[in-house]
């Protein structure tokens, strides 16, 4: 906005101006890209634990193109949900629905650095990898924000393939090629996205109804939400200790995996169990889901990185 | 004095200083990412062709 002081001069108060590189950064979704960098360490390291070569400088900077693909697809996501994000609790913070970061530009910064990170993966790794943080920036932008969240509540089911893609990507920028364990990684992420998103929708169910997000809770009802938590809980325990059976973890991870996974379905358990309208269960579940996720892959990095350097 | 096209001040679009000093941070956000993307290709290309010398040989 262009306001007219008293000596005639135009000034600029439009908030967009006061934007600084933090809500840019911001843009980027930053907690995500962590989550990313974490789990495409682990793919990468796995992938040298299993004999592939890379020099440490260009797996750092394979890691910075992956995180930064992230943070791009991110800024995309933001550009193209600003309408639901304007209206619900969790997101209205957010550079564009407070008006400091306008769309255009945040459509901009997605695009250009998505460009430049696949330009930089493609350069310091392999074609193959590059191809694949592609397709998992697409995969998230179009397929996921685009199409399947506002048209059906198996949107983060689906949706979920591109947050379980960055091991597999590292993985493949490490060795050129993405193995069977490989997509295990992938796996484990994939099934724990469901109960994790939807044990947030359960004490959240408001804010997606209100944004017009046809999220599991408020298309099928809270107990058929509960119900299918518990389902892919168990499969993701099942799936947690896989990693074990092809060799991929040893004997820790698997101790670790059990445990975590014994937790895990206690809290899917006790969601299924709890009063209709309780938000306390679907938030323990909610955190846990997070802290699961994380043990897991630690365990996997630990007993890598020992089998490499001790 | 009434505004005649020969007395209407200059119209001129000033930033106040808060503005300013985001704009400048912004302006030196983008020439650090600049410097940073230039610097990592650099560093990757040496790498790349070091590691391409030492395999031919």
């Amino acid at each position: 906005m262009v306001n007219r002081d008293n000596t005639g001069t135009s000034v600029v108060d439009d908030k967009s101006s006061f934007a600084g590189p933090r809500d840019y950064f911001a843009l980027l979704k930053p907690r995500v890209m962590s989550l990313v960098i974490f789990t495409a360490l682990v793919g990468m390291i796995a992938a040298v634990a299993n004999g592939a070569s890379v020099h440490p400088g260009l797996a750092a900077a394979s890691l910075l193109a992956i995180a930064v693909g992230a943070g791009a697809s991110g800024a995309l996501n933001m550009w193209w949900d600003a309408d639901i994000d304007a209206v619900m609790s969790r997101t209205i913070a957010r550079p564009i629905p407070q008006g400091l970061v306008p769309r255009s530009e945040a459509a901009g910064f997605g695009a250009l650095l998505s460009a430049l990170s696949i330009a930089l993966l493609a350069l310091a790794s392999n074609y193959v990898a590059a191809g694949l943080l592609a397709f998992t920036i697409f995969f998230y932008v179009v397929i996921y924000s685009m199409w399947l969240k506002r048209s059906t509540p198996q949107n983060i089911v689906i949706g979920g393939a591109a947050g379980a893609l960055p091991p597999v990507v590292a993985w493949a920028a490490a060795s050129g090629t993405a193995p069977l364990d490989a997509w295990i990684l992938f796996l484990i992420i994939f099934l724990w996205t469901p109960p994790h998103f939807w044990a947030l929708a359960l004490y959240r169910e408001g804010d997606y109804a209100r944004a017009g997000v046809p999220m599991m809770p408020n298309v099928a009802g809270e107990l058929s939400t509960k119900k299918q938590i518990f389902g892919y809980s168990i499969i993701l325990v099942v799936a947690g200790i896989a990693p074990y059976a092809t060799g991929l973890g040893g004997t820790a991870y698997l101790a670790i995996s059990s445990a975590f996974g014994a937790g895990f379905l206690l809290l899917a358990w006790r969601v299924f169990k709890s009063q209709p309208k309780s938000k306390e269960a679907p938030k323990q579940l909610f955190a846990f889901s997070i802290l699961y996720l994380f043990a897991l892959f630690a365990a996997l990095l630990a007993e890598d990185l020992y089998a490499l350097y001790a | 004095m009434p505004d005649t096209p020969e007395h209407t001040p200059e119209l001129t679009s000033e930033l106040t200083p808060d503005a300013k000093k985001k704009r400048s941070q912004r302006n030196l956000a983008i020439a650090l990412g600049l410097f940073a993307f230039v610097a990592v290709v650099f560093i990757v290309s040496i790498l790349k062709i070091s590691g391409n010398v030492a395999g031919a040989g």
